[in-house]
This record gives C-alpha cells, sequence and structure tokens, in this order.
C-alpha cells in the first residue's frame, strides 16, 4: 500500500508540511516495501488558482490510496475522493511519526475538507 | 469614426469614475451619441455619479465546460489543457470546477472526442440606463464570484454602434484590468500625484503596455505643479494629458454622490480640456 504524505522534505525524517495543495512536497511511501519516493510541488505552490486540485491529481497518478496531511480544502478533497483516495488530518511531527499513526490503526479518515476553499 | 477610450488607474480612488463620467458628458455637451461602460464590475458606479437609474437589466452568463460521459474516454487532454486547474481527471473521470473557469474554451479545442459542450453559468447582470445623449452599461458581479473577465467582456460587447466609447476600468493590474483595455484605442491613466499614486501607476503603464496600448496621464490632485510627478512620468516616457488641481470640492461632491462635471466650477471645463486633447484638437 502506497501512502502520499505532505512534507516539507524528502526523508522519512522530514517535518510534516500542513498544507495539502500548498504543500512544498509529498514523500510517497510503499508501507510493504519501505520504499519511498519524492514528488514536489513547486509548480502548485506558485499556482494562481487550483493547486489542490491539481495536486491531488498528481497524487492519484503515483497509485497512492491514502493521503496524511494536516488540512484539505473543499476542492482537493473532491478530486481524491473521486479517485478513492482516503485523506486523514491533522497529521504532526514528522513523516515517520504521521506513518506510525497511520499504522497504529487509530487514525479515522476523514469524511469531508475541513477547510474552506480559496478562490484564487 | 469609432473610437475607443479606456480609463484606468492601478490604485483605487485615483478618480477614474470621475474622469471617465466627465467625459461623457463633455461629449454629451457637445451633442455626440456617447457610450460609457463601466467595466469596474465588482464595484460599478458610474451611475450614481450620472445620478440615472440602471432599470434594463438582464443576466450574465460565461461558459463553462460540461462533459458528456457517453463520449469522453478519460484521456486527460482537457485538464491538461487548462491553465487555471477547472478540470480534472481521475480514473478516467472528469470533475468541473466551474468557479475557477476562465471561460476560455482550450478544453474544448482539446478534447479529441467531441465531448465537451460549453453551457452557461449565471455570474451576474449587466445593465443599462440611458441619460441624455449617454448610454451606460455596466456590469454587476455576483456577490462571490472569482471571475471577473467573463463579465467584462460581456459589458464590452455593447461598445459598437457610437462613435465614441468610454470605458471605466477597475483598478488593479490583473486580467480585469486587460479585459477591460485591451483593445481600446487609448488607454487614460488617472494617477494620484503622491508617492502611493506614483508607484501604481507605474505598474498599470507596464501592465498596459504589455498590451500595447497608446497611454497618457491624467494627475489628479495635483499641488502646484506637481513637478516630481511629471518627471517621473518623463523618466518613464509617459505622455502627460492633463493635470486636475486638488480640489476639496470635488472630493466632497463625488462624496455626496453628485456629478462634479456639473456642480463643481471650473471641473466641467477640465474635462471639456482633457477631451479636447484626447481627440487630438488643439486645446
Amino acid at each position: 500500500m502506497r501512502i502520499a504524505v505532505s512534507t516539507t522534505g524528502d526523508t522519512l525524517a522530514a517535518a510534516i508540511d500542513r498544507r495539502f495543495g500548498r504543500t512544498a512536497g509529498f514523500l510517497v511511501v510503499d508501507l510493504d516495501s519501505g520504499a519511498s519516493e519524492y514528488i514536489a510541488n513547486s509548480q502548485n505552490l506558485r499556482a494562481a488558482q487550483g493547486a489542490g486540485i491539481q495536486a491531488a491529481q498528481n497524487v492519484a497518478a503515483t497509485g497512492a490510496e491514502a493521503v496524511l496531511t494536516g488540512h484539505c480544502g473543499p476542492k482537493a478533497f473532491r478530486v481524491l475522493a473521486a479517485a478513492g483516495i482516503a485523506v486523514y488530518l491533522d497529521a504532526q511531527g514528522t513523516v515517520a511519526e504521521a506513518l506510525e499513526r497511520f499504522r497504529s490503526g487509530e487514525w479515522e479518515p476523514c469524511e469531508d475538507a475541513d477547510v474552506e476553499g480559496h478562490w484564487v | 469614426m469609432k473610437r475607443t477610450f479606456a480609463v484606468a488607474s492601478g490604485k483605487g480612488g485615483a478618480g477614474k469614475t470621475t474622469v471617465a463620467v466627465g467625459l461623457a458628458l463633455a461629449l454629451a455637451d457637445r451633442g455626440q451619441s456617447v457610450r460609457l461602460l463601466d467595466c469596474d464590475v465588482e464595484e460599478p458606479n458610474c451611475h450614481v455619479q450620472l445620478g440615472v437609474s440602471l432599470t434594463a437589466t438582464e443576466p450574465a452568463t460565461a461558459p463553462v465546460p460540461e462533459v458528456d460521459t457517453a463520449c469522453c474516454d478519460g484521456c486527460g487532454a482537457c485538464a491538461q489543457a487548462c491553465r487555471f486547474h477547472s478540470l480534472a481527471v481521475v480514473r478516467k473521470q472528469v470533475l468541473v470546477f466551474p468557479q475557477l473557469c476562465h471561460a476560455c474554451g482550450a478544453c474544448l479545442y482539446a478534447c479529441p472526442q467531441g465531448a465537451i459542450r460549453e453551457v452557461p453559468r449565471r455570474i451576474g447582470l449587466v445593465r443599462q440606463a440611458e441619460a441624455e445623449s449617454i448610454t451606460l452599461v455596466d456590469g454587476l458581479l455576483d456577490v462571490g464570484e472569482a471571475m471577473a473577465s467573463p463579465l467584462i467582456r460581456q459589458v464590452r460587447q455593447r461598445e459598437a454602434g457610437t462613435e465614441v466609447t468610454i470605458l471605466d476600468g477597475p483598478p488593479g493590474t490583473s486580467c480585469s484590468l486587460l479585459a477591460a483595455t485591451g483593445g481600446a484605442d487609448h488607454v487614460l491613466l488617472v494617477a494620484e500625484a503622491t508617492p502611493f499614486g506614483l508607484h501604481d501607476l507605474a505598474l498599470a503603464s507596464e501592465a498596459v503596455r504589455l498590451l500595447g496600448l497608446p497611454v497618457s496621464v491624467v494627475l489628479n490632485r495635483c499641488r502646484g505643479t506637481a513637478a516630481d510627478a511629471q518627471a517621473f512620468l518623463a523618466e518613464r516616457d509617459l505622455p502627460l494629458a492633463g493635470c486636475l488641481p486638488e480640489d476639496r470640492r470635488v472630493a466632497e461632491c463625488a462624496a455626496r454622490g453628485g456629478t462634479p462635471y456639473r456642480e463643481v466650477p471650473g471641473f466641467g471645463a477640465a474635462m471639456r480640456d482633457l477631451l479636447a486633447r484626447l481627440l487630438g484638437e488643439a486645446a
């Protein structure tokens, strides 16, 4: 199972980036093999609008089945839901800590966006 | 000869509407028919200064994509073509976000299956009123809508048919300014002769010059000769169309919803002089 984590760095020790659409990047971790792949999100950081939508498409293209992040807006959530990707909010600390919490089974995926969208 | 003059600034409150309405009234006083198009669709208020009610209204719409799922094969070409991320494709399914759509039609063009058609989505109102020989048209964007440009384009569709059109533009230097001024024969930038005003004037003039439009500047609220401001214009090769003096009576008149052109001594004459220079007549 592949998990995408919004993060400011490209290692398991990197801090969580609480933003989804405008995160610095995603570390996509294969829970079975332990292999990870970093997907930069710099293009969406500069997007005038639709950063969350594009980031969600990029995450979907990695084959990830779950996203661990801080917050998620309505447009990004709609794309992730259509892609069948579970969204886990309020991730804290490092990528490794978020993955540990995910593995514990005590983290429920959200049923909707937790923040308002932006117009631009 | 049909001519279109756009009035713009960068900074808000520089005097665009007062100058645009003043020029329209100066034309009307010559017995000319004139069309005044208020393209500041987020806060249209030319009608306030003209003292007219916009009684003729019709809904304005923007064409947004609708996908025929029977024809769509989920290739994703539409989402790739959209620079505004108003389409997303996941699991071969197209999701449309109409409120992000700029109504450019690129998705329609990109779709190899012909699966996209455009459907109208209401974004506001186009309103019209007649005052003397002035036909005023404005756009009123619905609250919560983010895309002004499609509405501005609809207001500008009513340009044709008269000799002179005056466009009252929005503040700022973004898409809505370009939509409101593009294709005009001349852009008149109204700037306060203050550091704030000149800073924003420089930005607005760069934006308008990107469109390749001829520009001149009206310095508003000038104290004395505004020598600093004039030097600023000269450095940037911006022609001066006129100076309007600092006059509290103009501000007071505008603030109570009056018409400075009619009510403030000297202001009407200043607008008639400005009009003569814009039309290329000897002042």
